[in-house]
């Protein structure tokens, strides 16, 4: 590079600094939270495969037994662990099942009422679990299902049936959780269903109706094909986090009588590690679970691909 | 427009039912909690309180109030959602504004490490060790700083910042603007839907979380409202009046649990439908992102 050119690619610089310097130190708290609060705990992932211990420096500890997947082994040879596993997979899939379709569904119907004050009214209303915390939900359940002073209780009983179980015995719980799970979540999901149905070309209902094309069939034939995308792309991010799932929602709901089906990865990770101490088992769980959830994520991807949908990327 | 025949209106009323049928499943709980809070305790003890209070009375909230356990948690929570909103939209808007302009060197290797983020997280213990490390447990920074961004939200207001014209940038760089400038007198007043929607977001999460408090905070002059709660509900340590007054009395727990949920459900429950308009409009842009 000639003297010249040098010259001018600084004065370049000059003047590209000169105009965008503000936006590096604009991006540098940002940027630092992520690499102090998402990227650092990275370095503590390798306990997984080391013996840890509170005094040594996580880079010096020793590699843990068989060629250091030790606490892999543990894990699944453990029952607990066995029974976490299977809660969290069991009760995503049931979330999938029913919790999935209920706000598509709801979008469906509110689409379909004319009097446009009253949607208004039922849309406000059907937001606001959303906006309650999973231990007010749980307690608003305690006050509706408890055995005796519970209202739905007390109103079966009024009737001359007998009290049901609803939160104490694990069938009845598993439907508690997710019938409530649909309470808190499906207004709020149909807002993104509703927009994605206010996209859809009005033309197409016109048409549809010109050749005698009743309500059903143009919900049928015009709104899900029209909102199908929308389902397609929330479908995969669900599959994707089919092994994941927050700790909230099922730590506020277990209790001892229904630890068995209640009892779920997140919350067991808390239980043994943060609680009973055991940092590399519990490390070790949580890496698998982060790995199954990218290999998930990345494999609904493809067959939505494969299927001539939209990826979500 | 074509008259409906009769099975259309039919139908149209059945959605109508069913709609009704769907807000009475949304409110009744509420109900039964406020009827609960308002009831006297003997018709709570024969357990005579439906959806309407019986005995009408404010003692329970009355003692609520007077307890100074409670009122610490609700104003430390207060206090502490304000300032995580202020932060956390500070920061959100730090680094979103940035990424919009298309030549910014380094601009796509700072969209990689900011994606990253969002599909790998280290999980629970080594963020807790990381805590640990940072000393920050028991810190009450530990509730405001791990969660002070959120790249969900970030990509939100991003896909709003891409919504305002060029045009109206560009004019103002020719004016001789510096770009900080810019953000403040031409982004952020144009963008009031998308920061009501985040700070709803923000404020929301910070209001309903526990499980930071859970796992991070020790001390209980720090415990947010939602832990108190927790730990009122499942009986764990109960609040100061209840040893004075009887928190054993079934009736009088029952009321004084039902006052102090709708306590602390009260302040999100009056904000969010006057927001209605913002945040659908926010979850629409989240969701359709580019």
């Amino acid at each position: 590079m000639s003297r010249q050119a040098k010259a001018q690619n600084k004065a370049g610089a000059g003047v590209y600094l000169k105009k965008y310097w503000q936006l590096y130190v604009m991006l540098f708290l940002p940027l630092l939270y992520l690499l102090i609060f998402k990227y650092a705990p990275m370095i503590y992932v390798q306990i997984a495969f080391k013996k840890y211990s509170l005094v040594e420096s996580v880079w010096k500890l020793p590699l843990a037994a068989n060629h250091g997947f030790e606490y892999f082994i543990k894990a699944f040879g453990n029952n607990d662990f066995r029974y976490a596993l299977r809660n969290t997979l069991t009760l995503n899939l049931l979330d999938l099942v029913f919790g999935f379709p209920a706000p598509i569904i709801f979008a469906l119907i509110l689409n379909e009422l004319c009097f446009q004050r009253y949607k208004k009214v039922v849309q406000t209303i059907a937001y606001m679990p959303h906006f309650l915390s999973w231990v007010i939900i749980y307690s608003l359940a305690l006050q509706l299902l408890a055995p005796n002073d519970g209202l739905v209780n007390m109103v079966l009983m009024k009737m001359g049936g007998s009290s049901i179980p609803f939160l104490n015995d694990a069938a009845h719980w598993i439907g508690s959780y997710i019938g409530f799970g649909i309470w808190q979540n499906f207004g709020w999901g149909s807002i993104v269903y509703l927009a994605s149905i206010a996209g859809i070309n009005p033309e197409l209902y016109e048409a549809a109706a010109v050749d005698g094309a009743g309500r059903f069939r143009k919900m049928w034939h015009i709104t899900l094909p029209g909102i199908k995308p929308t389902i397609v792309v929330l479908l995969i991010m669900n599959l994707g986090n089919i092994l994941g799932g927050g700790f909230d929602r099922p730590f506020a709901f277990q209790n001892n009588l229904v630890m068995k089906v209640a009892d779920v990865i997140a919350t067991y990770v808390y239980r043994v590690g943060i609680k009973g101490l055991q940092f590399s088992l519990t490390t070790a769980v949580g890496l698998f679970q982060s790995v199954v959830g990218v290999f998930f994520l990345l494999m609904a991807n493809f067959i939505s691909r494969k299927l001539g949908e939209r990826g979500i990327w | 427009m074509k008259v409906k025949s009769t099975t259309d209106k039919v139908w149209d009323w059945v959605f109508v039912i069913f709609c009704l049928f769907v807000s009475l499943i949304c409110v009744i709980p509420m109900l039964n909690l406020l009827a609960k809070s308002l009831s006297g305790t003997d018709f709570l003890v024969r357990n005579e309180v439906y959806l309407l209070p019986k005995g009408l009375n404010f003692d329970a909230y009355a003692t609520v109030l007077k307890d100074p356990k409670y009122i610490r948690a609700f104003v430390w929570t207060v206090f502490l959602t304000i300032v995580c909103t202020i932060a956390s939209l500070t920061m959100t808007t730090l680094c979103a504004y940035p990424l919009i302009f298309e030549h910014l060197k380094g601009r796509k290797a700072i969209n990689i490490f900011i994606t990253i983020t969002m599909f790998f997280n280290a999980g629970t213990i080594p963020n807790y060790l990381l805590m640990q490390k940072l000393h920050l447990l028991s810190n009450p920074l530990v509730l405001i700083l791990p969660g002070v961004l959120s790249v969900y939200n970030m990509i939100i207001m991003r896909s709003f910042f891409y919504g305002i014209p060029d045009s109206l940038r560009e004019s103002a760089e020719i004016d001789g603007a510096s770009l900080f400038r810019i953000l403040i007198s031409i982004y952020l007043p144009l963008s009031k839907p998308v920061l009501a929607t985040l700070a709803l977001f923000y404020a929301v999460g910070r209001w309903n979380g526990y499980s930071d408090a859970l796992m991070y905070m020790r001390d209980d002059r720090f415990y947010t409202l939602q832990l108190l709660l927790y730990n009122i509900i499942n009986n764990i340590n109960q609040v100061e009046v209840a040893t004075q007054e009887g928190f054993s009395a079934p009736g009088l727990a029952a009321s004084l649990k039902a006052a102090i949920v709708m306590f602390s459900t009260i302040p999100i429950l009056c904000i969010y439908p006057f927001l209605q308009k913002y945040f659908i409009h926010g979850v629409t842009l989240g969701a359709v992102k580019e």
